[in-house]
């Protein structure tokens, strides 16, 4: 083990970056390189198969022509504006209820959360179940002597798409409920203490002074729910198979089936190529800032 | 005075009732399908028709779990869930422990021993946490096929393990990060070497993040659809794709016990972990939006 210094510098220096390098490479290849030969097929004519040739932007011009693109476009911002709100909203709610030094808070905590360890498939399975209109919901009600109560959003084209949301928020407030509780816990308490002496009630000091406080959380829940949402597909494909009709198409769901059902192998790389866009238009000035503050702090 | 005190008191008591109301409440929301998952898969396919959903069942029995593990049908072959469930089992175990052996490694590299573009190497691998993966399912498919595992469990174990490196490099990297770099300096100059830091001093030191990687790893490959529907078919398939399978059987009286069954079966590991180790899942999955 009586290695002149030097030589064992030298290994030093270059010995991490070729540890480094065999996962770095395959990681890059799967990642960059990756969106680079999608983004290639996009502007070829590929239909079954991959073809490497180019027809310009002609594979979008046919994307944005497509009925059912607009209908997916369309279901992904009433999806993800309804399920950011809704989910929002009621993870902050649980998440102040239990920060109010309630008991059994870890058994809570863990009811609420326990969604989230549960795929999409299993999430769909339960709900196109519960949500069936002729033995789940609707029956219990009707049974209960409330017979005109219709609840049959799953069947209903215009609906259908609710129910999506019904079940995303369902296995996703938990995880907006955990970020926004680590914030809670970050505040001082003196804070509140402070403005109860001067009068405040409870409520106004959520609303005024802790909830702005929370900022940072919010950005969080905001870019963490917004990706959920536009590479949902598990969930639609479970709940509703994009029906009835292609009434809950979504782009990731799009993607698929144009890519691997009906031989537009263009088209389907043109919308994974606009999803791309979507989610780095959001993901990249939120990793740039997360970096750069973190960069600060070290 | 005394009035006052009364009125305050009651307030309060109206506020606790309020917010122990409200928990219980969305409680049973929370739990609701969990119980209908679970009361349907344990009652005969005529009290399901006959009777409410959301009812302890009369009879309890298990033939529909029976069902779904053994004998379910998916297509054409009838061997329920069992062989599914198994596929994954061999896809899960080294893809969680390839990528976390990869990750730890990484973490350590790019916390201890930075080099000039570190971090812009690190930007980078985060960007890979947020990839849509529909942008690479046609290159990938492409790549397995060519490197002769086109649908397959490899296939499959490869495709998890470069996608989970992003997850597991950055739990590591942010972990090391707060280890402090004298302890580093202090072994190299007692003469100790890149790989005996890293196995004696790094990795005892990192197993609560071992912990909190093996499990989010876990639950996003079990859980994982869209890779195994794009590039296994059949009996190659993991156990998502055939619980899909197994729920879109169109043919005769639907069996919504079975369907139950199934989707308890398909949940059960990850549900186990996650009551067990509840605490480590929360930290993954909020160490994404921790700072870097």
């Amino acid at each position: 083990m009586s290695r002149s210094i030097p030589v064992k510098d030298r290994i030093g220096h270059f010995l991490p970056k070729l540890v480094l390098s065999p996962s770095l490479v395959f990681v890059f290849v799967g990642v960059y390189i990756f969106i680079a030969w999608t983004i290639w097929i996009s502007l070829s004519s590929s239909r079954m198969l991959p073809k490497y040739d180019f027809v310009g932007l002609a594979q979008y011009v046919r994307l944005w022509s497509t009925p059912r693109w607009h209908t997916a476009v369309e279901n992904l911002f009433i999806f993800t504006s309804l399920f950011l709100i809704v989910t929002i909203l009621l993870g902050l709610f649980l998440a102040i209820l239990l920060d109010q030094k309630v008991r059994a808070e870890g058994l809570l905590r863990a009811i609420y959360l326990y969604p989230m360890a549960l795929s999409f498939i299993v999430t769909g399975t339960a709900w196109k179940w519960i949500l069936n209109p002729s033995l789940g919901i609707q029956e219990v009600v009707n049974n209960l002597g409330w017979e005109s109560f219709a609840f049959d959003w799953i069947t209903s084209p215009t609906f259908a798409i609710y129910c999506v949301v019904i079940a995303a928020v369902w296995q996703s407030t938990g995880f907006a409920m955990a970020i926004f509780l680590a914030g809670l816990r970050g505040i001082d308490s003196s804070i509140i203490k402070a403005a109860q002496i001067e009068g405040a009630g409870l409520p106004r000091i959520y609303a005024s002074i802790i909830v702005p406080m929370l900022r940072p959380a919010f950005l969080s829940v905001v870019v963490l729910l917004s990706y959920i949402s536009i590479k949902s597909f598990d969930l639609v494909l479970a709940l509703t198979n994009g029906g009835p009709g292609s009434s809950t198409e979504m782009p990731s769901t799009f993607m698929f089936t144009s890519t691997f059902r009906r031989d537009q192998m263009g088209v389907g790389a043109a919308s994974a190529v606009m999803m791309l866009m979507t989610v780095a238009a959001i993901i990249v000035p939120y990793l740039y800032s997360e970096l750069k503050e973190g960069g600060h702090e070290h | 005075m005394s009035t006052d005190l009364v009125s305050r008191q009651c307030y309060r008591l109206l506020g606790r009732l309020v917010i122990y109301g409200g928990l219980v409440v969305l409680a049973a929301f929370y739990l609701m399908p969990l119980w209908v998952m679970a009361v349907t898969s344990l009652k005969s396919l005529d009290e399901i028709y006959g009777g409410s959903f959301i009812d302890f069942p009369k009879l309890v029995t298990f033939d529909a779990w029976a069902k779904a593990w053994g004998t379910a049908c998916i297509g054409t072959v009838c061997d329920g869930l069992k062989p599914y469930f198994l596929n994954s089992i061999l896809m899960v175990v080294p893809a969680v422990i390839l990528s976390t052996a990869a990750g730890a490694m990484n973490g350590y590299i790019l916390s201890k021993w930075r080099f000039r573009g570190a971090n812009i190497v690190f930007g980078l691998l985060l960007f890979g946490c947020f990839l849509p993966f529909q942008v690479v399912l046609l290159p990938m498919a492409q790549l397995l096929g060519r490197l002769g595992i086109a649908g397959t469990i490899p296939g499959l174990i490869f495709v998890h393990t470069v996608y989970g490196i992003t997850f597991t490099t950055m739990f590591f990297r942010n972990y090391f990060v707060t280890i402090p770099d004298e302890l580093i300096k202090a072994a190299l100059i007692d003469g100790a070497g890149f790989f005996r830091i890293f196995f004696s001093i790094m990795l005892p030191a990192a197993l609560p993040i071992i912990v909190v990687s093996c499990i989010w790893q876990f639950t996003q490959i079990w859980n994982d659809f869209l890779f195994g529907v794009s590039f296994t078919s059949g009996e190659a398939s993991p156990i998502t794709v055939a619980l899909n399978n197994i729920v879109n059987v169109t043919m005769g009286r639907k069996q919504y016990n079975v369907d139950m069954a199934a989707a308890m079966i398909a949940a059960m590991p990850t549900l186990v972990v996650y009551v067990v180790a509840g605490r480590y899942f929360v930290r993954g999955l909020t160490a994404g939006s921790v700072k870097g």
